[in-house]
């Protein structure tokens, strides 16, 4: 596999933030109790990540390592401002849902952490493959969590019927722990097993 | 590499300014969009909840204006019960935030506004009087605090008052699943015709444990599971058709909008 494809490829499975580095739970909690809010979430982030990434891959050597992290958290700061108020301008729904959980990608540790492990030590083009890639396989977490999540917990995909719940009349009797922050945990947890089986050579050791 | 310290605080003055300006710009010119999309929701749930707009429809624009210029809005003096038209141009009236402005606002006391756990309210509120034919109504802005959050909604009823059109909540957070069923229209669809308050201005509806509906003229079904969030919703109507809220005011929009 080519240096550039490994980049973009192993945040998706074998080196995946969410399920080998558990970064990014907050969110990964918060916001995947419906399918159309983790696709925005995960645009937003895919937004802040790659433009962070290129933008402090940039000036990585220009930034003072004495005040790197902050230099790069007002970086972040500053593009987690601009995604959420372009959403509030042109996603307005989506926004009022997400509430404060855009603002709070400014502490999302897979920002901090390529910022820190990759964009301060590569050049822009492989900096913003890698903030892809990462961003990515957070998304394919968010989304796979909030299918499960939305599915089992009201019975819709995207906001349209799929499993007629009791409340409107219908034979399925919602999952109430899916639509808790727990259901995430359960899910997430299943992924982490799945992909650990699927991978053996990615299993932690054991002491 | 070595850095001095001029080099760094300048860097530090120049990132700093070059980020603002940025973020900034881009703050003030979505604003104007930002503002538009906030009205817009806001006067859609009013029109959904006259019944002048299905439940699932989003209206552009342009229909919500047409709507809303058949549409008086009034601005409602809670202390004296004065009714005035209320003019967007001259007027600078938001009660959400007016609540929280010493000079703007009142201290509430008593039984509901505790229940409700309301503690200040804007003086002036706004109301909304429907006047497409065959859906005359009075359409008032009510909200109160439930189990997590503070319930933000719009209570509608015929022009004597006394018949519920609808009730609609836009903003909450309550537990999804439970106490955010207040949001299904399943539930909604229980209001329309229950009995709204007597001529001097008494609450009669009210929301009653899930099951323990005695009569159907005036009792709704609590949401199953959420009792709290439930009777938050009778505690808010109580407060806001007290003399502290709209109770004043009552015979001025009968006569307003007959």
């Amino acid at each position: 596999m080519s240096k550039t494809k490994k980049i973009l490829v192993d945040p998706l499975h074998i080196n995946n933030p969410i399920t080998l580095q558990v970064l990014g739970i907050c969110s990964a909690l918060a916001v995947t109790t419906k399918l159309e809010i983790a696709f925005v979430m995960s645009a937003a982030l895919t937004f802040v990540l790659v433009l962070s990434n290129v933008i402090i891959s940039l000036l990585r050597n220009a930034i003072p390592p004495s005040i790197r992290i902050i230099t790069q958290l007002a970086i972040i700061a500053s593009l987690v401002i601009i995604a959420d108020q372009v959403l509030a301008a042109f996603a307005y729904q989506a926004s009022k849902q997400l509430s404060v959980f855009v603002g709070l990608i400014i502490t999302n540790c897979i920002v901090m952490g390529r910022a820190e492990a990759f964009a301060m030590a590569n050049p822009p083009g492989p900096a913003a493959i890698d903030g892809l890639g990462n961003s990515l396989g957070y998304s394919l977490i968010l989304i796979v969590v909030a299918f499960f999540r939305e599915l089992f917990g009201s019975g819709n995909l995207f906001g349209i019927e799929i499993m007629q719940t009791v409340n409107n009349g219908g034979w399925y009797n919602p999952n109430g722990i899916m639509v808790l922050s727990p259901g995430a945990f359960f899910i997430i947890g299943f992924i982490i097993w799945v992909q650990r089986w699927i991978s053996p050579e990615i299993q932690e050791e054991t002491n | 590499m070595n850095y001095s310290n001029r080099y760094i605080v300048l860097f530090a003055a120049g990132l700093c300014l070059a980020l603002s300006l940025v973020v900034s710009t881009i703050a003030v010119n979505l604003k104007d969009i930002q503002d538009a999309n906030k009205l817009l929701d806001k006067q859609t749930m009013v029109l959904r909840v006259a019944g002048l707009v299905e439940a699932g429809a989003q209206p552009t624009l342009e229909e919500v204006a047409t709507y809303f210029e058949t549409i008086d809005t009034m601005v409602v003096d809670t202390t004296t019960g004065e009714l005035s038209l209320f003019d967007p141009a001259t007027m600078k009236i938001d009660p959400r935030k007016d609540a929280k402005a010493k000079d703007l606002s009142k201290r509430t006391e008593g039984e509901w506004a505790k229940k409700a756990s309301i503690k200040s309210i804007a003086e002036k509120q706004l109301v909304y009087l429907i006047r497409t034919p065959g859906k005359e109504s009075v359409v008032f802005p009510i909200y109160g605090n439930g189990l997590w959050s503070t319930l933000y909604g719009f209570f509608c009823v015929k022009p004597d008052l006394d018949e519920v059109v609808g009730i609609i909540y836009y903003e909450q957070k309550e537990t999804a699943g439970l106490g955010g069923e207040v949001e299904n229209p399943r539930w909604l669809a229980q209001w329309p015709g229950k009995k709204a308050l007597t001529q001097d201005g008494d609450l009669l509806v009210e929301v009653v444990k899930n099951g323990k509906v005695i009569d159907p003229s005036t009792q709704v079904d609590g949401i199953s599971g959420s009792t709290i969030t439930s009777v938050a919703v009778t505690y808010m109507l109580e407060f806001w058709f007290s003399e502290q809220g709209y109770g004043k005011a009552l015979d001025n929009i009968r006569q307003a909008i007959s």
